[in-house]
């Protein structure tokens, strides 16, 4: 059910080019930390769109000068959830953003499930339609 | 050097390359210089940081010419007594090996026992692991390190915090520098007790302690700095109270001089404000004698 042709998915940023290397997701952390923003990594087993709360690994990292032990921990987590996807968000606490300000997917399962589409019928002959991720 | 994997030119076998140009280029010779003029004394541990910036500039020489010999092993401790400066020189070391691009971005995290041990089981790791990811890309100064391990408790969590900083030393050695400071004495039983770290530090750099005249040397700086000045019979009086300072229990080099400044500084303000008339520049700057020789240093017993 996904759009792009090779079911990826596609959420966040950079989810339509390949893969990013660790060389890319390092300059990408570094543009993070250059503008003082706070990079947690997070991962989940259910790709839905609508869900937004992915599970944190670890905790939230502040006061970081370097891209190095964060790329250390995705490495950690990709390791501990190799089948999950996982992304890197980069929090902005300035006041009037206080939102995440990039996010970023760096892991994907090998096999990505995809999205399955459910027909519900009811009353008369209406029609109910749910989107849910497939389980693997 | 920087972990990056891009293609370099190698240059060709014939082609000749000039060592201090590479020095002045990084700017290290001028923070060598600064260190020589900022610092006072200290005449082994600034020999020492020539030799490793000129070792660090061959090193980044040799890589030009495609020669490897793996990222040198940096860590260092600094063994010496209290006030001899330490830190100040981990945070000069910090900037040198920034500027030849050793480390990626040159900060200091100073930490000490407290920082990386925790005070349950399971608390240690996370703890160590965090403060290591905020020393990425700089130095990391842990000061009185001999503190990390305790003998005397064989459940002491410490112990775990040495396994992980050995590892990270080991396998990260570019993505980090780590410098423990201490005691001498006390340091090398915690060398002799933990083999791992002092095979894995390449640099024993010891910090002498100062003589009386370079202690009135970093006192006139001190003052200069915080724009005072003693007037002439201050200059001699403070000579004495280095003299007598020295002899008492728990001297601590510079820092016993920057508390004694401070409390000079106090009784001037105490003094200049029981004076009825009013003061100009000059007062407000001039540490006079009296000022020392209030000093509990000249009360002592022996006299």
């Amino acid at each position: 059910m996904m759009t792009n042709s090779g079911a990826r998915l596609t959420q966040g940023q950079f989810s339509f080019l390949p893969d990013l290397t660790d060389q890319q997701i390092t300059a990408q952390i570094n543009y993070a930390l250059e503008h003082g923003w706070a990079i947690g990594v997070e991962y989940t087993d259910d790709p839905h769109p609508r869900n937004t709360y992915w599970e944190m690994y670890g905790n939230p990292m502040f006061d970081l000068k370097d891209a190095a032990g964060i790329l250390k921990e995705i490495n950690e987590c990709r390791k501990a959830f190799p089948r999950h996807y996982i992304r890197v968000t980069a929090f902005d606490a300035t006041r009037g953003w206080e939102t995440p300000r990039m996010s970023y997917i760096v892991n994907r399962p090998a096999v990505e499930p995809g999205f399955a589409l459910e027909r519900q019928e009811i009353d008369g002959r209406a029609i109910r339609y749910t989107m849910r991720a497939t389980e693997r | 050097m920087n972990g990056s994997s891009t293609m370099q030119t190698v240059l060709k076998p014939d082609v000749r390359v000039c060592l201090s140009e590479i020095l002045r280029e990084a700017r290290v010779t001028e923070a060598l210089e600064q260190l020589d003029r900022d610092l006072v004394g200290l005449a082994p541990v600034k020999t020492r940081l020539r030799e490793i910036a000129a070792f660090l500039a061959v090193e980044k020489a040799r890589s030009g010419f495609g020669m490897v010999s793996g990222a040198p092993s940096l860590h260092m401790s600094f063994t010496g007594n209290p006030g001899t400066g330490k830190t100040t020189v981990a945070q000069r070391i910090a900037e040198i090996l920034h500027r030849l691009g050793f480390v990626r971005k040159g900060h200091l995290i100073s930490v000490t026992r407290d920082d990386l041990v925790g005070q349950y089981i399971g608390h240690t790791a996370p703890k160590t692991k965090e403060v290591l990811k905020r020393a990425m890309g700089g130095v990391l100064f842990i000061d009185e390190a001999y503190y990390l391990y305790r003998p005397e408790n064989e459940r002491d969590y410490g112990q775990e915090a040495i396994e992980i900083l050995l590892q990270v030393m080991e396998n990260q050695r570019d993505d980090l520098v780590v410098i423990l400071a201490g005691y001498k004495e006390r340091m090398d039983t915690f060398f002799r007790s933990n083999p791992g770290f002092s095979s894995r530090i390449a640099h024993h750099i010891d910090f002498p302690d100062y003589g009386a005249e370079e202690l009135e040397l970093i006192a006139e700086g001190m003052l200069e700095r915080m724009q005072y000045h003693f007037d002439a019979a201050a200059a001699g009086a403070f000579h004495e109270y280095i003299e007598r300072r020295q002899r008492q229990p728990h001297f601590a080099n510079a820092r016993s001089i920057r508390n004694a400044l401070d409390r000079a500084r106090l009784r001037q303000a105490s003094r200049l404000c029981s004076m009825t008339h009013p003061v100009d520049a000059e007062a407000l700057s001039t540490i006079t004698e009296q000022d020392i020789r209030a000093s509990r240093v000249f009360f002592d017993r022996s006299e």
